[in-house]
């Protein structure tokens, strides 16, 4: 009766182990959660290589967001891929609190654009090779260096008015 | 050499073709428009910093209030991660009351829609039509949950509120009269000829784009995209229930009406397959206050297309992380692409035929104390004292309209 769940559990399996099999050093970080959900941990130096490969050899084409948050010592970012609206990979990665900086992934999703500009504003995370443009979604008068998704930011901490201006 | 057809058009925040503030900055060239920025974050309120704040049972109704018209969209999207997470299987019976809520929000949703385009296209008549049958979908759904909106029925492990015999009975009434309904209004898209000419060839925007820009719901299916989430990552009972994914190719406005009005002939469909096949036995399980680590991606398909949640458990009773992406935010992309070429006159029917909802794009804002005494909380007479003081030091003063009119009376 299972039949069809069967089938498709063999479809991320085989995502699985097709990702092993290119990158050797993806062995064990690559997780099938359940049906339709695959996760997957890469270093910051190995996440161009895999994230192109995903996109393009293995039709992951589709962009559902960028997701961003401070995990303690660093800020995690993880990207949201499906394939034909069904498969959803998320893809994570790390990046460190001095300074930190991620490659825009606008060339390859170009509606990665805003999901990228909410990562700078909430979390504070440069993203280079960004186009210039409007900021968002916090107000133009925003205080600089006040990243309300990093956990050490209260919002009572925060004392300026932005409203009147 | 400048072109004095040249110029710069700011819209927004707050403008009459705007239901909702947002802000466009359009080039045009005498009436055609040549380019077109967005700037969004007029309804930032902090609801994912807010929800690491609260308990898992606290932010369902934080997310719930994400956005008004589709409340249940956000609050099952949620609830559907945080039940992963920890593991939860919901009874049968929860798991269809769940989809009836989400078919009548979407008809709800739609036939709103429906009213507005009319509106949009200055053919009220058709909003009048719409939005009256609304009522009826409107009604049936305070009947069962006892609210017009935030219907509030999930909880975690299930749904809070039983369908009665008597309530699946007004469903089913409620279903038949909209169904008439809506045939006459597809009627209309396919005869009516001001519809019909005014809708197409407006707006439009290519499979290429829409696959491109990431475009979802009704605004990607009417550029050929046969997407659907409730179809390719099936949730609550959709696996079990019979449904076309409508698509149409025409690419514009006039094909998102198309889309929309198909739909809504497939959900009335479904509520009666839900109503058939409602299995019995309980609604809810017990759910744990804490919640283990753990992650998960939850995604379903609310009237304006696919809505995404994110949410990361530490083992604590808050989570550590909510991340939303409403379907506007994915479709308000592709809308700078599809104004680019039109007219200016085009502008609200394109903007309105995504169905946007900013609430639901600009999740977050955070609470600023104005005063220190005063906390958090402000109340309605001091949101009113502000507001006459602010006018007064703007040089308006209503207190002697005030009194004029206090004397009439």
């Amino acid at each position: 009766m299972q039949n069809p769940e069967v089938r498709k559990m063999t479809e991320e399996e085989k995502i699985k182990q097709e990702l092993e099999e290119k990158f050797s050093y993806l062995k064990d970080t690559v997780v099938v959660k359940r049906s339709r959900r695959i996760f997957a941990n890469l270093s910051p130096e190995k996440f161009d290589e895999v994230f192109a490969y995903v996109v393009k050899q293995m039709r992951f084409n589709a962009l559902c967001t960028i997701t961003g948050m401070d995990s303690g010592d660093t800020f995690t970012i993880m990207y949201h891929l499906n394939r034909e609206s069904r498969i959803v990979l998320t893809i994570e990665t790390s990046v460190s609190k001095n300074n930190p900086a991620i490659k825009t992934i606008t060339p390859i999703f170009p509606n990665a654009d805003i999901y990228e500009r909410e990562i700078m504003d909430l979390l504070g995370i440069q993203v280079e090779g960004l186009p210039a443009g409007r900021r968002y979604p916090l107000p133009d008068n925003w205080p600089k260096n006040e990243h309300p998704l990093r956990k050490d930011w209260k919002a009572s901490a925060s004392g300026k008015e932005t409203q009147n201006a | 050499m400048h072109d004095p057809r040249d110029v710069q058009v700011p819209i927004g925040p707050q403008h009459p073709a705007l239901k909702e503030p947002e802000s466009f900055l359009i080039s045009l060239h005498g009436e055609k428009i040549t380019d077109a920025t967005i700037k969004l974050g007029y309804n930032h309120r902090g609801i994912e910093k807010g929800c690491e704040e609260r308990s898992y049972i606290r932010d369902l109704y934080l997310v719930e209030r994400i956005c008004g018209i589709c409340s249940h969209s956000h609050s099952t999207c949620f609830v559907q991660a945080v039940e992963e997470i920890a593991g939860l299987e919901i009874p049968p019976r929860a798991k269809y009351i769940r989809t009836l809520i989400s078919e009548l929000e979407r008809i709800h949703s739609h036939l709103l829609w429906l009213g507005v385009a009319g509106h949009e296209v200055g053919f009220d008549t058709l909003l009048m039509y719409t939005w009256r049958d609304r009522e009826v979908v409107m009604d049936v759904l305070a009947l069962i949950s006892g609210n017009r909106v935030n219907y509030s029925m999930n909880t975690i492990g299930g749904v809070r509120r039983d369908i009665t015999p008597k309530q699946k009975e007004e469903v089913l009434k409620a279903t038949g009269i909209l169904e008439e309904r809506t045939k006459y209004y597809i009627w209309l898209a396919q005869n009516e000829s001001t519809l019909l000419e005014r809708l197409s060839k407006v707006g439009t925007l290519s499979r290429d784009d829409a696959e491109r820009l990431g475009a979802v719901g009704p605004t990607a299916r009417a550029s050929g995209i046969a997407h659907d989430v409730r179809k390719d990552d099936p949730y609550a009972a959709y696996a079990e229930l019979d449904f076309k994914v409508i698509t149409a190719n025409q690419c514009d406005v006039y094909g998102r009406t198309l889309v929309r009005l198909g739909e809504l002939m497939e959900s009335y469909s479904m509520v009666r397959q839900i109503m058939q096949k409602l299995p019995d036995g309980p609604i809810s399980i017990k759910a744990p206050r804490k919640i283990p680590a753990g992650q998960a991606v939850s995604r379903y398909e609310a009237p304006r297309g696919e809505d995404f949640h994110y949410v990361r458990s530490n083992g604590t009773d808050k989570p550590d992380r909510v991340k939303v992406r409403a379907p506007t935010l994915a479709n308000i992309q592709a809308v700078a692409k599809m104004l680019e070429g039109g007219y200016l006159a085009d502008l609200p029917i394109v903007i309105a035929a995504i169905d946007p909802c900013f609430s639901c794009t600009d999740r977050l804002i955070s609470l600023r104390q104005t005063d220190a005494q005063s906390k958090n909380t402000a109340t309605w007479e001091s949101l009113r004292l502000k507001g006459i003081e602010w006018y007064k030091s703007k040089g308006i003063d209503f207190s002697s309209l005030n009194k004029k009119l206090a004397e009439s009376l």
